[in-house]
């Protein structure tokens, strides 16, 4: 298989948003050189090199892995160093902007706390006690299931894309979003932790103000599929506690524990 | 100190072809819609022996042109299809797949990823009406069984007065069933009943191969849901033709 060839560019023009504030800040266009194979950090970094060496870009690993480059590119939320050149558009300029769900501290750069002070509201595993040869187990079949949500790098894409808090300010402390979805589904469907988080995901983190327009699966750079294999799942379980007449009745007919806890499933 | 994020910097900056996925699936589904409403109450023009359309299925008021279980079982109230139909409308419209595609649209929240949210209040799925969705698992209950009397309506299409034969509308009411059972069958809630409520799959085989095929299925959900519409309808719309005599149905009667 070969790649497609990529236009002859020789330069550039990128419009990048400038500015310590929303209101007051605005894009400002540079035309760089550019090479063969770019990716959209190494335009900033031309920037950086040749216009604007003020220009604030926060960045880490430049591989994908480390989650730091999130921006909006051409309006689409992606990582900056995954980002080719020969992928987009040469008869325009290339937008960058700030990722728009969180408060901007500078040019390119967010604050991105609000998913920090998210992450401390969970409650860690909880294992249930050992088997009598002193050990636990977990078998391949359940680990190949949660695996796939261990490969979230946290560049918080998903958090950004998600209309329930970019569009609505005001949910964003009842709704947690779809990169704590991931950690709670790699928790809840843990086969040896013990700690039931239906309860907290319906009342505490705001899984039904999810509507599952998927737009977290189609930002993620992991391809971890987020609302089919987290949160649709996540939600199932929510019904099966509180939205299910026949679970109910079953449960007080055969006298089982409400909600039945995750160790039992 | 950092700003918070002001409304005005909201605006969409994409400028793909963004309004086209919703664009296409307002024409696709309100075709559905439109025709399945136009068939749903005709009374008559649905069973051509041994073929009977899928809107139909199970034909069991006096009204019908011929009873899927030997006799009526309701009065004639209502056309055929109004006593069956809210089951696979209960089903579609409480779809996980649908949902994403009406969500965006019709209701425009959002049109697209990154293009703001047509709503200024959202309430999602917390709240009347949309809270209802969470009834998704008992439509499939039954869109699973109104599946079974449609696998038994396709293998009565190969039953000809002269014998086992298979003719066009054979091989339709087959592809109906095939992409209508792969679509029920492929379903979240489904994939969640089968195997996916359970947290450890060590020592439980048969419901671990289960929920592992749903699974396997559940990444093509949408394409099956596109496919069941599609051959539903053209299996209707063929029946209905036939009956109308504007065409003739080509055929091998063994005998």
């Amino acid at each position: 298989m070969s790649e497609a060839v990529e236009p002859a560019r020789r330069e550039a023009t990128v419009r990048v948003f400038r500015g310590e504030d929303r209101a007051s800040g605005g894009f400002v266009d540079y035309t760089v050189p550019v090479d063969p194979g770019m990716v959209v950090l190494d335009v900033m970094f031309r920037v950086q090199q040749m216009r604007a060496p003020d220009l604030a870009v926060r960045w880490n690993c430049k591989a994908g892995k480390c989650g730091s480059c999130s921006a909006e590119v051409n309006g689409r939320p992606r990582l900056m160093c995954m980002t080719r050149l020969s992928s987009l558009p040469a008869t325009e300029p290339i937008t960058v902007a700030p990722m728009a769900t969180f408060p901007l501290v500078r040019d390119l750069v967010t604050d991105v706390s609000f998913n920090y002070e998210k992450a401390r509201t969970f409650p860690n595993v909880k294992l249930a006690p050992p088997g009598p040869d002193g050990k636990r187990r977990m078998y391949q079949e359940e680990v190949d299931r949660v695996q796939e949500f261990h490969k979230c790098i946290e560049c918080f894409l998903c958090q950004n894309v998600c209309h329930v808090i970019r569009d609505h300010e005001e949910n964003k402390a009842a709704y947690s979003g779809p990169r704590f979805f991931v950690k709670m589904a790699a928790l809840e469907m843990h086969p040896l932790d013990t700690h039931s988080r239906v309860e907290m995901l319906r009342a505490k983190h705001g899984l039904g103000l999810c509507n599952i327009t998927k737009c977290c699966t189609e930002v993620c750079p992991e391809s971890i599929r987020i609302t089919d294999n987290a949160i649709i799942p996540l939600k199932e379980r929510v019904v099966s506690e509180y939205y299910d007449p026949l679970a109910w009745v079953k449960r007080r007919i055969f006298g089982e524990k409400e909600p039945a806890a995750p160790a039992e499933r | 100190m950092a700003t918070t994020a002001l409304p005005a910097q909201r605006r969409a900056l994409r400028r793909d072809l963004w309004w086209l996925e919703p664009l296409l699936i307002v024409v696709g589904l309100g075709l559905f819609v439109v025709y399945a409403f136009v068939t749903g109450v005709q009374t008559k023009g649905y069973h051509y022996a041994p073929y009977l359309s899928p809107f139909a299925s199970p034909c069991i008021s006096a009204n019908c042109e011929t009873f899927s279980f030997g006799r009526a079982l309701l009065p004639a109230w209502f056309p055929p299809a109004f006593f069956v139909v809210w089951i696979p409308v209960a089903f579609r419209a409480t779809c996980y797949f649908l949902r994403r595609s009406y969500y965006r649209a019709f209701f425009w929240s959002p049109p697209a990823c990154a293009v703001p949210d047509a709503r200024s209040a959202y309430k999602g799925e917390t709240a009347f009406p949309f809270i209802l969705q969470n009834v998704h698992r008992y439509a499939w209950y039954l869109a699973a069984l109104l599946w079974v009397v449609d696998v038994y309506d396709a293998l009565l299409a190969f039953r000809f007065p002269a014998g086992f034969g298979i003719g066009l509308g054979s091989v339709l009411m087959t592809l109906d069933v095939v992409f209508l059972g792969l679509y029920v069958f492929s379903c979240h809630s489904c994939r969640y009943l089968c195997g996916g409520y359970l947290d450890r799959f060590h020592g439980r085989p048969f419901p671990y191969r289960v929920w592992s095929t749903v699974s396997r299925l559940n990444t093509r959900h949408g394409v099956f849901f596109w496919l069941s519409i599609l051959f539903v309808v053209l299996t209707d719309l063929y029946i209905r033709l036939l009956v109308s005599g504007a065409i003739t149905d080509p055929r091998i009667v063994f005998g």
